[in-house]
């Protein structure tokens, strides 16, 4: 594995680290989707995404549209670490006069696209997009929007799938964040999601799937997502929700709860060795 | 008598049109002027007049299908690049189905989409109360940031929709289905946040909108013929509402009936009465859909049935003032 890759771990995890400072300063948001999105983000944000942090409103940018709100603490994280803003912020999360609220409010914070919370809209603001850069012949910017599995029991979503599909909106790539649980259980338990591929196929979208919690394999699918032309595509990322923190791994219950401070310097070590696999220099 | 530097003289002869008529004919001129001005519609591009839009610039129209909280999200994103989206459906469906799409995704994500919704009030007629849009004004009226524009005649939408595609905020606009009286002509003013006194009066303020402005002045000249002198102020916005031509109007007459084809709680007249109760407590009375749905009839049948037509308006003002 390249020294490159190795560096995007790196990066990821020291993501996590503050997520879980964050959530555990705030005393309230959710833990596992943002965790379990780490290595995603950092794909998006440090390879895949034309960016500049000190442009925000550059007009050739690539659109990220953040659909399933709160998972934000993970963009907040990662938009800090790629330099929209200090790091030091992050801890004013959910707090009264912060730009980091609770769920993303596009006026607030600029780097963000779209204020959401509310499931099921990304997509479709995902094609308003792409139909506007289509009338203006913009070419080479793309979207991407990132879905909760749980979020597409919204009929919403369907609705977005079939316009997408109808007027071949290529330039958006979707990018399903399969962990498999939602607030009130595992998905296949609180409303049955699979055949997944085959309902997005059947929906005339082009189908990939990934490990999305490596990074490499994340970088390499979405490169291949855009040489795509003629059909939206989506990108299943089967990741594991409470990633990097073996109590909360594939726990639901960890869906909308922080950790406390106990379980957050627990949290933390392990992060910080890699589950024991290096020394912290803080410890 | 009736105020003809802002209005035609009701006993000429009155053009009969549909509001939404002046709604498509007012989106192609706005398309003309800028080329951002875009439009999608959900399976009803006829109903709403969009078609004339359509045919006139098909790469800038979409069509989105049964599907009213895609509309107004791809009208979102359509917005977030600068495009000037017009969204049309039947008010029931849009904003009636989406409210939730429109708040988080328009409102507070403050993108200037154009929420048409047309076919609203009981002047639907047959198709009955499920299609029959009377709590519109309300829902739209308590979302920040949202303009909510109710033309009173098809000359005024057309007006409207203009003014619509020049202002940086997101907008709602009420259309009706029925034929309705032309009252307007071109010369008449239309500014979105601004009330008109399309007649003067002294005894009592009638506050209408919609196609029941016209019923009013028809009331009014009514009225006058037995010595009541009414004025009748059209509320093309309602919100944001035109506080300092409604209260010097009511400061004058100190007596207030408002006029829709709205529910009456959360329209027209619950603006009215917030505004009147903190600056100016009038005696009011509303008239409109009293927490009911319609339901299927005649057009014109529907207007006397739910006493909100002249002749229910006369009886009011006379009740009133006795």
């Amino acid at each position: 594995m390249s020294l490159y890759i190795e560096n995007l771990k790196l990066k990821a995890d020291a993501i996590r680290q503050d997520i879980i400072k964050m959530l555990e300063h705030a005393g309230s948001g959710h833990s596992a989707g943002p965790l379990g999105l780490a290595d995603i983000f950092t794909a998006l944000y440090f390879n895949i995404l034309k960016h500049d942090p000190k442009k925000p409103d550059w007009n050739e940018r690539d659109i990220l549209l953040l659909s399933n709100g709160h998972c934000v603490p993970v963009r907040y994280a990662t938009m800090a670490h790629a330099g929209y803003f200090d790091v030091k912020e992050l801890l004013t999360l959910r707090q009264l006069g912060s730009r980091l609220q609770g769920h993303p409010e596009r006026l607030r914070l600029p780097g963000l696209e779209n204020t959401s919370g509310p499931l099921g809209c990304g997509l479709s603001q995902a094609a308003g997009m792409s139909l506007a850069m289509r009338l203006d012949k913009v070419k080479g910017r793309y979207i991407y929007v990132i879905m909760g599995d749980g979020e597409t029991d919204e009929g919403n979503v369907w609705e977005a799938a079939m316009l997408a599909s109808k007027y071949k909106l290529s330039n958006i790539i979707a990018i399903l964040d399969r962990n498999n649980i939602q607030i009130d259980g595992p998905t296949e338990e609180v409303m049955p999601l699979e055949n997944v591929v085959a309902k997005w196929q059947s929906f005339g979208w082009k189908v990939l799937e990934t490990d999305g919690n490596n990074i490499e394999e994340v970088i390499n699918a979405l490169n291949f997502a855009k040489s795509i032309e003629n059909s939206p595509v989506i990108l299943i990322a089967h990741t594991i929700p409470g990633k990097g923190v073996d109590f909360m791994e594939n726990d639901y219950h960890w869906h909308g709860t922080p950790p406390n401070a106990e379980q957050a310097k627990i949290a933390l070590k392990e992060l910080r060795t890699l589950r024991g696999k290096i020394r912290s220099e803080s410890e | 008598m009736t105020n003809i530097r802002l209005i035609k003289k009701l006993d000429s002869d009155i053009l009969f049109e549909p509001i939404r008529e002046g709604f498509g004919k007012g989106l192609v001129s706005a398309g003309k002027t800028n080329p951002q001005v875009v439009a999608a519609c959900a399976d009803l591009t006829d109903s709403t007049k969009m078609s004339l839009f359509k045919s006139e610039f098909p790469d800038r129209f979409f069509e989105i299908g049964v599907a009213e909280q895609n509309l107004v999200t791809v009208g979102s994103g359509l917005a977030a690049m600068g495009k000037i989206p017009f969204v049309s459906s039947y008010a029931a469906f849009s904003p009636g189905r989406n409210w939730e799409q429109i708040r988080t995704t328009i409102c507070l994500n403050d993108q200037p989409v154009k929420i048409v919704g047309s076919h609203a009030g009981v002047s639907v007629g047959p198709d009955g109360a499920t299609h029959q849009m009377l709590e519109d004004i309300a829902l739209m009226r308590v979302l920040p940031n949202m303009v909510v524009i109710v033309p009173c005649d098809s000359l005024q939408a057309e007006k409207a929709t203009q003014a619509m595609a020049n202002d940086s905020r997101p907008n709602y606009l009420r259309l009706a289905r029925e034929a309705t009286a032309v009252i307007t002509n071109e010369q008449t003013p239309f500014e979105i946040g601004k009330s008109y006194v399309y007649r003067e009066g002294k005894d009592l303020t009638i506050f209408a909108c919609g196609s029941l402005v016209y019923e009013s002045l028809v009331a009014a000249e009514v009225l006058e013929s037995e010595g009541i002198s009414v004025e009748v102020v059209n509320v093309a916005t309602i919100k944001p509402l035109d506080q300092k031509t409604i209260l010097s109007s009511v400061s004058k007459t100190r007596l207030v009936i408002t006029v829709e084809e709205a529910q009456i709680n959360g329209g027209l007249g619950g603006a009215i009465s917030e505004l009147l109760s903190e600056h100016l407590p009038t005696r009011i009375h509303r008239i409109g859909m009293q927490d009911r749905f319609g339901e299927s009839g005649e057009a014109s049948e529907l207007i006397k049935y739910f006493h909100l037509d002249s002749n229910s308006i006369v009886s009011s003002v006379k009740e009133l003032l006795n």
